[in-house]
């Protein structure tokens, strides 16, 4: 762990000495896993910045490349996941949760870390990080070992490794699950713009720069939950972070632009951004354009502030809390006040520039507030926050039986520009398996669709227990997950008359022109009011 | 929330109760947002650490006159002490909870009340020493005995409360506010929360998107 804070690029003889010093037990552990273990031979699929596609298919690979050190690849690469022999460098400290010696902790299909470059763990998905620090000292000498490029990803046989460095962070994936390497990239940089979003860029760097051992894990003490939430989303809630979309919340045009209209009106001194939202979806959202000048809100960041108010620990008072926006300024605060309206689900937050504009910031929620109740808008709110109480995931207002296409069991739909829509999850998706299952087939939808090297417009694929239909066009990109009987005739006719039922919808359904304070020049046409606010990407 | 009208300036406006400011301190997860949930809504729940601060009012009747509680609830986290401290000043009163369970938060108690001198002028603030999680009485590491020796050394008031299983929890508010009317009356009609005031009316010196 220590070497690994040496960036001055450990010699391969270096690295083979820390194995040595560390992993004392591992050769005759190894000797007894399922492969023998003769130098090389899985090291296939390493993969560096160097070598152009990083969504080559996971399949046994060329010749025994670059001197990445044989027996650190070995620890990954074990075939069969479940009876797979200790691939643990340290099965020693035994007994503890976490520890990766544990049969349940190596059942898991995706593991997520962070470690700072010196090779100290911070976060873990499972298990303690504390039992996982050899493990983690294994990562760090495979990144320091790659000088130059910079590791990016290993494959061995089902497992995916996924590596990112973020200033003095180390952020790991190790899936088996159907996710490529962009998509788990994509995951890990989400888990990156959490912690920066509690610290702050500039201010880890600083930590780090001054004391490279320092134990991130004091400052990002109760912050585990929140990624833990994040990385579950992605298995439970197919779509969330696969699309980059903010989900709104479908509600009459008329009443969402006189939300917004509210929203403009109400103002406090240094006043950014002022949202509204239930249950991790969007109601609409007003920025400040003095404050946030041309710079429009990134979608990930509007994401972002929505997982955060949905967090329990806002479920009272009212909060103020320092909150940074990892896409908009990595090293700058911003102050956020946080309150539910009116003792509903309903979530106001209002972004500021001012630490010690709480009471500013109160007032005008109060204004809001009033001027809801001027509206009746609660009672709209209610109805449509009142679906979203009934699951407990952030589960979207309607359900895929409104579409009438029979034979559709769920989709997703992201216009080029804005929101994604998916209804909600009902059975036969009712199962945490079965979310996952879909969770995972839209995944490898999505990785296809979006090869580097192939990308393809339309898939229809019939899968055991569901046939899907996904189709990417300039104007849209729809996943469909149809009954296995459907033929392919009909799956078009299901995919028709759904894209006529959004088309239908939409105003309702997605935030096509969304509210400013003033409007830049530019906006004025229809092309532009689809790259307004928070449609970008 | 319907938590009604929370004017900031609470200028004594014969019809309006007098308002008095007070902060929960203490390490993190002992307790305090439990205790100010359970007071303010009579409701328990494991609840994440808090996250920068909350803030919470709540109306209290002591004999004849009511006085208004405005509860600042604040994250045990480090990282959430700078943004915390500003809305310590000018507090009335000052909860300094600690988990019975655990002997470091004891300590840790100790050194907050250390900085709340620096902070703020003795005899000015009102503190109270809290040990909570009286449920966990099993697993107590910190005696009813220690405490109550503590405070007395530093003439703070003290209670052990459970947040969980409501018990003294109310008593704890209630014995501040009744402190806090007595002081306030033996000083004749100070103006408390001009402090309150004269923040939120604050030059705003912060830039935009200032750097932490």
């Amino acid at each position: 762990m220590e070497a690994g804070g040496d960036t001055a690029a450990p010699a391969p003889g270096g690295a083979e000495d820390l194995e040595d010093t560390q992993f004392p037990s591992e050769e005759t552990r190894e000797g007894g896993g399922v492969h023998a273990v003769p130098p090389d031979p899985e090291d296939e699929g390493l993969e560096e910045t160097g070598s152009k596609d990083k969504n080559q298919p996971p399949s046994p690979s060329p010749p025994p490349q670059s001197e990445a050190p044989s027996s650190n690849c070995r620890l990954w690469s074990p075939a069969a996941p479940e009876n797979s022999p200790t691939r643990s460098p340290e099965s020693s400290s035994g007994g503890q949760g976490g520890d990766p010696s544990d049969e349940e902790w190596r059942s898991q299909r995706k593991h997520v870390f962070v470690l700072s470059e010196a090779g100290k763990p911070i976060y873990s998905r499972y298990g303690s990080v504390e039992a996982l620090s050899a493990t983690m000292g294994v990562m760090t000498a495979l990144v320091s070992f790659v000088q130059r490029d910079a590791i990016r990803a290993i494959y061995a046989e089902d497992h995916k490794l996924v590596f990112l460095q973020q200033g003095p962070l180390l952020l790991v994936a190790m899936s088996r699950t159907s996710q490529s390497a962009a998509q788990l990239r994509g995951e890990l940089l989400a888990v990156h713009a959490q912690i920066v979003s509690t610290l702050t860029r500039a201010s880890v760097a600083r930590i780090f720069a001054h004391k490279q051992n320092y134990d991130l894990r004091r400052l990002l003490a109760g912050s585990e939950r929140t990624l833990d939430r994040l990385l579950d989303s992605v298995e439970q809630d197919p779509g969330a972070l696969l699309l980059g979309a903010v989900r709104c919340v479908p509600l009459a045009r008329p009443l969402r632009d006189a939300l917004g209209a509210l929203l403009r009106r109400c103002t406090a001194p240094g006043l950014a951004l002022s949202v509204l939202a239930v249950g991790g979806r969007l109601i609409t959202a007003a920025q400040e354009r003095n404050v946030l000048a041309e710079c429009r809100l990134d979608p990930a960041d509007l994401q972002l502030l929505l997982d955060w108010v949905g967090a329990p620990a806002f479920a009272a008072g009212e909060a103020w809390a320092p909150v940074c926006l990892p896409r908009f300024n990595p090293d700058g605060f911003f102050y956020a006040y946080v309150a539910r309206l009116d003792a509903m689900p309903v979530c106001l937050l209002l972004l500021g520039t001012q630490r010690e504009a709480f009471h500013a910031m109160a007032a005008c929620r109060r204004l809001v507030e009033d001027g809801m109740h001027a509206l009746g808008a609660m009672r709209a709110l209610g109805e449509a926050a009142s679906f979203s109480n009934t699951s407990s995931t952030s589960a979207p207002a309607y359900s895929v039986q409104a579409v009438e296409a029979p034979g559709l069991r769920h989709f997703l739909y992201k216009p080029l520009m804005g929101e994604a829509q998916l209804p909600h999850l009902e059975a036969p998706y009712s199962r945490e398996e079965e979310r996952q299952r879909l969770s995972d087939l839209y995944h490898r939808l999505h990785a296809r669709l979006h090869s580097t090297s192939r990308p393809l417009r339309l898939i229809y694929h019939v899968a055991e227990k569901e046939t899907l239909l996904a189709w990417v066009t300039s104007k849209f990109e729809l996943y469909t997950c149809l009954s296995p009987l459907v033929t392919k005739a009909g799956a078009i006719l299901v995919v028709t008359k759904l894209l006529r039922w959004v088309k239908k919808e939409e105003d309702r359904l997605f935030i096509r022109y969304p509210p400013k304070y003033s409007t830049p020049p530019a906006a004025s046409t229809d092309q532009a009011a689809h790259n307004g606010l928070f449609t970008g990407l | 929330m319907a938590q009604a009208h929370r004017t900031p300036q609470p200028r004594a406006a014969p019809s309006q109760p007098r308002a008095f400011k007070l902060v929960l301190l203490g390490s993190g997860s002992v307790g305090k947002s439990s205790l100010a949930l359970r007071y303010v809504k009579n409701d328990f729940k494991s609840i994440l650490p808090t996250v920068g601060c909350a803030f919470f009012t709540k109306v209290v009747d002591v004999g004849a006159t009511s006085l208004k509680l405005e509860i600042w609830d604040t994250a045990g986290q480090e990282k959430y002490h700078s943004v915390c401290h500003l809305y310590f000043r000018g507090a009335n009163a000052a909860l300094l909870v600690y988990d019975i369970t655990r002997k470091d938060s004891f300590l840790k108690a100790q050194q907050w009340l250390k900085d709340l001198e620096k902070e703020l002028h003795p005899g000015e603030v009102l503190v109270m020493l809290v040990g909570n999680k009286t449920d966990l009485s099993e697993e107590r590491e910190v005696t009813f005995q220690e405490g109550k020796e503590f405070a007395d050394s530093q003439r703070l008031l003290f209670m052990e409360t459970s947040a969980k299983l409501n018990q003294q929890v109310r008593e704890v508010f209630n014995s501040v506010a009744q402190e806090l009317l007595q002081r306030d009356d033996g000083e004749g009609q100070a103006p408390r929360g001009d402090a309150a005031v004269a923040l939120n009316e604050g030059p705003a010196r912060q830039a935009k998107c200032c750097a932490h």
